[in-house]
């Protein structure tokens, strides 16, 4: 690239305007893309599921790249979020005359979530690795099994008929919201903290961190962003069961840390939105739409073997994919490094990837 | 004044005796050494005192606070800082990290103003961050700043735990076999170098140490161990003849 633009390029990246004029551009699009259907509602829907996916994936990170244990819980705190939020808004709060009420349901989800995540927080005390993934998949089951058993939520059935409350421009400012405090969260002593529980706990409590103390905030803000983002998910979905969150959904989040890379923020964003998009268009529907050009002989054919049976490829495609990215791309899309822009000025000289990009053995 | 009592401190592994009948009194400004061939107890002693194991019996007392019982977070912040037998940094952290992480109980600010990056974060932050660069400046590490710390050469990971250590703001400094791995020159400069930041950083310091030229040549005391119970203790010259002391430790003669 040519110097002086490179410069240029540089210079705008300072700007301190610049994340503010990106969030309200970002905003106004929220805001129009649905209010004069500059894409149509699939896409939309599409874009939605995105947000979801960005606020699961970079909280998920934050335990099990940040701070490097292997939670399989996620999907037991989105369902936590998810239930909470949809009993809110059904019976408590009266959301059909002020929808205004719908972020007082998303919040109460994330904080009934991040008391969840106290729960599995104090386990971590004591046992780390893989007895800790252990016991977050026995959380995962509970939660499920707990759901499943209480009849006045609708048991195994699930609860039908929930409020489509989640719109474009609140999926926005819940995922910024979220990331944001999770990205100050990581930049600051707590966030050392959690990565230097992860190097070496002893250690790191022998230089004055208070590691159960971080531990707790770590899950904490960790289970908080997974309700708030099941909150959201409920409120699109317009219905919940006990088996929307299973292993499966919390394998998505995982493929999704692993494939963006793990401690890092912008890995994250750019893995959910990768997945996401790469799901979608492996169903049938979407599928059969893209290919709708070729010639009627070619596509008859692919679609009556293939394009049909995709969802059946898709459980095969998934758990492929988090083997393979585990095996040969341990590092994915931006292990350990950052987008210069998410870290905050003072942090940028500690960051440790800026200035090395090699990896040295 | 006395910083640091140990008073009949007594560790058991098992059925293994790692420490027996320990005391100690070190004085605030004092520079001791502890001595004694490997297995002796001596990091077992640096562990108890840190809170890492809780000892079987006994008191160890720093400043008036019973450090038994406390947690090795609660025990560091009370200022006492150490280093490692084997280097323990974090090793894919950056070195300017590895040294802020010491600030932790230091960096006076809530988890809400972390959450949001308000109140006192900008202002805590800004001065650990200054903190950390003057320490890795007079340890000359700074053009290291960004460096992730195993990719140091050898040297300058021990140079950057001691670096570590003192982001503590210690009153005392606990140094486990600092001259690990070291030629007679590099001894030397860690010698010279170790009364340095003594002097700077106005500390008690507790080391441990096989090289006998260092031990010798900086501790006012020396403390030496054998198999959990203490053999002797005194100054250089006294320790360098004790007939216990020779018989038992070092065995072929007179050491210097
Ligand atoms: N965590 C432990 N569990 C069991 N035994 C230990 C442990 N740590 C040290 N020991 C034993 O305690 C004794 C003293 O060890 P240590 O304090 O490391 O000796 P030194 O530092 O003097 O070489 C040794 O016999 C060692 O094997
Ligand atoms: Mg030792």
């Amino acid at each position: 690239m040519n110097i002086a633009l490179k410069y240029c390029w540089n210079e705008l990246l300072e700007q301190a305007w610049l994340v503010p004029v990106l969030l309200l551009i970002g905003f106004g699009l929220a805001f129009a893309i649905p209010e004069y259907n500059w894409l149509n509602k699939y896409i939309q829907l599409v874009l939605m599921y995105i947000g979801i996916n960005i606020i699961l994936t970079v909280s998920l990170n934050l335990v099990n790249g940040y701070m490097g244990e292997f939670s399989l819980a996620h999907a037991g705190f989105m369902a936590v979020g998810a239930y909470t939020a949809a009993l809110l808004t059904m019976k408590v709060l009266p959301v059909a005359a002020y929808p205004v009420l719908f972020p007082l349901a998303v919040l109460a989800g994330g904080m009934v979530a991040a008391v969840m995540g106290l729960i599995v927080a104090v386990p971590s005390f004591k046992i780390r690795g893989d007895y800790l993934a252990i016991i977050t998949l026995a959380f995962l089951m509970i939660v499920k099994s707990v759901i499943e058993n209480i009849d006045y939520i609708g048991g195994p059935r699930g609860i039908p008929g929930i409020k489509r409350l989640t719109t474009l421009p609140w999926v926005f400012f819940w995922t910024v919201a979220t990331v944001w405090m999770i990205r100050n969260f990581v930049y600051s002593k707590y966030g050392r903290g959690v990565l230097s529980i992860r190097e070496d706990e002893i250690a790191s409590d022998l230089m004055s961190v208070n590691t159960k103390r971080v531990k707790f905030l770590a899950f904490m803000l960790s289970s908080f962003c997974a309700g708030v983002a099941g909150a959201l998910f409920a409120h699109l979905l317009q219905f919940i069961s006990p088996r929307v969150f299973d292993i499966i959904k919390t394998t998505d989040v995982l493929i999704m840390v692993y494939l963006g890379g793990i401690a890092s923020i912008g890995g994250s964003i750019l893995g959910a939105t990768a997945y996401t998009a790469l799901m979608e268009l492996l169903r049938p529907s979407t599928m059969a739409a893209l290919l709708d050009w070729l010639p009627e002989f070619v596509f008859n054919p692919l679609n009556q073997y293939i394009i049909q049976n995709l969802g059946v490829w898709r459980m095969v495609i998934m758990p492929l994919l988090l083997v393979l990215v585990m095996l040969y791309w341990p590092r994915g899309i931006m292990g350990q490094r950052e987008f210069r822009g998410f870290i905050p000025r003072r942090d940028r000289v500690a960051h440790r990837r800026l200035n090395d990009p090699g990896e040295k053995p | 004044m006395t910083l640091l009592v140990a008073t009949q401190v007594r560790h058991l592994f098992g059925g293994l005796c790692a420490v027996a009948d320990f005391n100690l009194e070190l004085q605030a400004g004092q520079l001791m050494g502890i001595i004694g061939p490997n297995g002796a107890g001596k990091t077992t002693i640096f562990n108890l005192i840190t809170g890492v194991y809780q000892a079987t019996e006994g008191s160890i007392r720093f400043n008036g606070t019973e450090l038994v019982g406390l947690t090795p977070h609660q025990i560091t912040a009370l200022r006492i800082g150490r280093t490692f037998q084997n280097i323990r940094l974090f090793r894919d952290l950056s070195v300017l990290d590895n040294v802020r992480i010491a600030h932790y109980a230091q960096a006076n600010y809530s988890p809400l103003e972390a959450l949001l990056h308000i109140g006192r974060y900008r202002r805590e932050e800004q001065r650990i961050i200054d903190n950390a660069r003057r320490l890795l400046a007079i340890f000359k590490l700074e053009h290291l700043a960004g460096e992730t710390a195993k990719n140091l050469p050898y040297g300058l990971q021990r140079r950057l735990e001691i670096a570590r250590a003192l982001a503590i703001d210690p009153e005392l400094l606990l140094l486990d076999e600092p001259a690990a791995g070291m030629n007679p020159n590099e001894i030397d400069q860690l010698m010279e170098f170790i009364q340095w930041i003594r002097a700077e950083f106005k500390l008690t310091i507790l080391l441990i140490e096989h090289q006998m030229k260092l031990v010798m040549g900086i501790c006012e005391r020396i403390k030496v161990l054998d198999f959990g119970e203490t053999l002797a203790e005194g100054p250089p010259t006294a320790i360098q003849n004790d007939p216990k002391v020779l018989e038992a430790y070092l065995g072929e003669g007179p050491v210097g």
